[in-house]
């Protein structure tokens, strides 16, 4: 167990080191990325931009502006050119409202995607297994920003069943934050219902078929109890693993387009808007941020493996 | 008379045509009897010992005939009648012990999981009978083992908690569907020593469905030999050994290799393959294979005792080769 901790930890830390010499080094080779230009305005002089970049200290060699970078992030005082408010602040004003949203929507893509997943495995080839398949393709081709504007139109501006945008905290009226992230949650929700139903769907059929199952039906195990039990239970390993994978995403910045349309000032807003002003510091934090999620579940979702399959203890290599 | 399958037939649509597995394939079996059913991959064997306990059902499946057990058709309950009969009154084995068990369960639940699917027991109750199942089958220190996953444990060791987990309720008939396939010689001995065991002690009727003709030696009292998805001679072990009547059983037995006889070159084989179970001949199955093919092999073989046209005097001549029960390489009748 220290032995996989400690593995982990390094592979972390070199996982961010890369992504960040990465997210600089683009930064540093698109065209018109020049922060000094950008703050100096549209006439100004040279003398002007040249003292811009010297406050900013981007006349330094680029590995000085690196390590400078590195050491702002670590002393939390990364600053935006832009702005020059803490990205570190800003991130943790974020957090709440994206992790609002990306909670809530995980535990509505798993619900869905489980009932609609087995439904569809159980009736497989019939009517209902079908107009899942169609469902769940129409969920995984349909555009995130498209998808949200429709609902937007036609739930919240036409029909005026829900409130239009923004983010209300839990900690102000837990109702009225429910109610203000209705919408947001189905829309970031959709497109993995869609994905994790199919391939649940596709699991169950694999597993229906091992010999376990057959075992069980000859114990004289009822139908259900062999379903739930032996299938659901064994196809929902690989389940696991994409979830963490993909809720450190959605955390880490999958939620930009849906925080944008729906204006939750969430990290994903403020990655958006940085993204927008070619803003080198919030790109980094957000980046890093992003990275540490997605790394940090990875690894929870390796020790939640060890629980779920038996066959696999960490720090070992799983059998053959 | 305790279980007895009558004019069994099963087949399965397939995008290929209709595959009849098993066709008009009858056999009884009496308490304490152990029967085995004997035949190459693909003979229907599997197919005929799932089908007792429904677990041929399928959509694509269509099951005629009976299979008679305690005054009831099988092949007639629903399946939440079968439920009773599974498990708790025939119990069956398989032949991959290392892919039979689920392997997030530990074996003392899954064990558990068969009692509690039969009997009102608690918890605590199951786990105790678990324990003592573990015991009966020779696991060293159940206490401990059962609460053991399936991959702490070796083959036969998993085979074991097999046999342990269709023995909690008690039950009539075992079937054992290749139990030693997958298992080392050494370990086989001792699976097959364990079923003779249980057999004897609990007069718990066996069918034992097998390829490996050693294996029916061992603990067999009665052989079903199948071929291309029929029963082609049914006969008392000893008669199977030293009077076979149908030339397919003359090609395995010749193709045995034995200790009591100089080392051949090559062991001997039956030449070409079965049928295709597509389309399968109207006549006798194995006549394309058979040096005795004679015109009346075209017609469909007699459904009682073994399925050869041929005389049991010219049989008596046919069957020996070099001294010995075999079938010839060329046609000599």
């Amino acid at each position: 167990m220290l032995r996989f901790a400690v593995r982990r930890l390094f592979g972390m830390a070199a996982v961010l080191f890369a992504i960040s010499v990465i997210v600089f080094l683009i930064f540093n080779v698109i065209p018109n990325s020049d922060p000094a230009q950008r703050i100096a305005g549209k006439n100004a002089n040279p003398e002007l931009i040249a003292r811009v970049r010297a406050d900013l200290g981007l006349d330094q060699s680029i590995v000085t502006q690196y390590l400078t970078m590195m050491k702002q992030i670590f002393t939390g005082t990364l600053t935006s050119y832009a702005s020059s408010q803490n990205v570190g602040e800003q991130i943790w004003k974020g957090l709440p409202a994206t992790l609002s949203l990306c909670i809530g929507a995980a535990v509505l893509w798993m619900a869905l995607a489980v009932v609609f997943g087995y439904l569809s495995a159980v009736h497989a080839g019939k009517f209902t297994d079908r107009t899942l398949t169609i469902l769940a393709l129409v969920g995984i081709s349909v555009p995130v920003f498209w998808l949200a504007a429709i609902l937007l139109y036609y739930l919240s501006f036409k029909a005026q069943i829900f409130p239009t945008s923004s983010y209300v905290p839990l900690t102000k009226n837990p109702g009225q934050w429910a109610y203000h992230l209705v919408l947001p949650w189905i829309t970031l929700a959709v497109l993995f219902v869609g994905f994790y139903s199919r391939v649940l769907r596709s699991n169950m059929l694999d597993v229906m078929n091992e010999d376990y199952v057959r075992t069980a039906r000859a114990k004289g195990i009822s139908e259900r109890q062999i379903r739930i039990k032996h299938v659901l239970r064994n196809s929902m390993i690989p389940i696991i693993t994409l979830f963490g994978l993909d809720f450190g995403a959605v955390v880490g910045g999958g939620a930009i387009l849906t925080e944008t349309v729906f204006n939750i000032n969430g990290v994903g807003l403020y990655a958006g808007q940085a993204i927008g002003s070619l803003d080198l510091p919030p790109l980094m934090g957000v980046t890093m941020f992003g990275a540490f999620f997605i790394v940090l579940f990875n690894t929870v979702v390796d020790v939640l493996y060890a629980f779920l399959d038996p066959r696999i203890r960490l720090g070992e290599a799983a059998p053959a | 008379m305790i279980l007895s399958v009558k004019d069994l037939t099963v087949s399965f649509a397939t995008d290929g045509g209709v595959v009849r597995a098993v066709e008009g394939v009858s056999f009884s079996i009496d308490k304490g009897e152990i029967l085995a059913i004997v035949g190459e991959s693909g003979s229907g064997k599997s197919v005929t010992a799932q089908t007792i306990l429904g677990l041929t059902r399928a959509p694509n499946a269509s099951i005629t005939g009976s299979v008679e057990f305690d005054g009831r058709d099988l092949t007639q309950l629903d399946d939440e009648a079968l439920r009773e009969v599974r498990g708790k009154r025939i119990a069956m084995i398989f032949q991959d012990p290392m892919t039979s068990l689920n392997p997030v369960y530990r074996v003392g639940e899954q064990i558990v999981e068969m009692i509690r699917a039969h009997q009102k027991v608690d918890k605590k109750e199951a786990r105790e009978s678990a324990v003592d199942l573990l015991r009966s089958v020779g696991i060293p220190n159940p206490e401990r083992r059962v609460h053991d996953y399936p991959h702490e444990f070796s083959g036969g060791m998993r085979q074991r908690v097999m046999i342990a987990m269709a023995l909690a309720l008690d039950p009539d008939v075992l079937i054992a569907d290749e139990p030693t396939t997958a298992l080392d010689v050494t370990v086989q001995a001792q699976i097959l020593r364990l079923l003779d065991k249980l057999n004897r002690e609990r007069g718990l009727a066996v069918i034992l469905i097998t390829h490996d003709l050693g294996v029916v030696a061992e603990v067999a009292d009665r052989v079903a030999v199948m071929y291309a998805g029929q029963i082609v001679e049914d006969a008392t072990l000893d008669d199977l050994f030293y009077d076979p009547q149908h030339p397919y059983t003359w090609g395995l037995l010749g193709s045995l290799a034995r200790l009591d006889q100089p080392r051949p070159i090559r062991l001997a084989q039956i030449a070409g393959s079965p049928p295709s179970l597509l389309n399968p001949p109207t006549g006798c199955r194995f006549a394309a294979r058979c040096p005795h093919e004679f015109d009346k092999c075209s017609e469909p073989p007699p459904l009682h005792g073994d399925r050869c046209w041929l005389d049991p005097a010219d049989k008596r001549r046919l069957r020996d080769v070099d001294g010995h029960i075999g079938l010839r390489k060329d046609v000599a009748s």
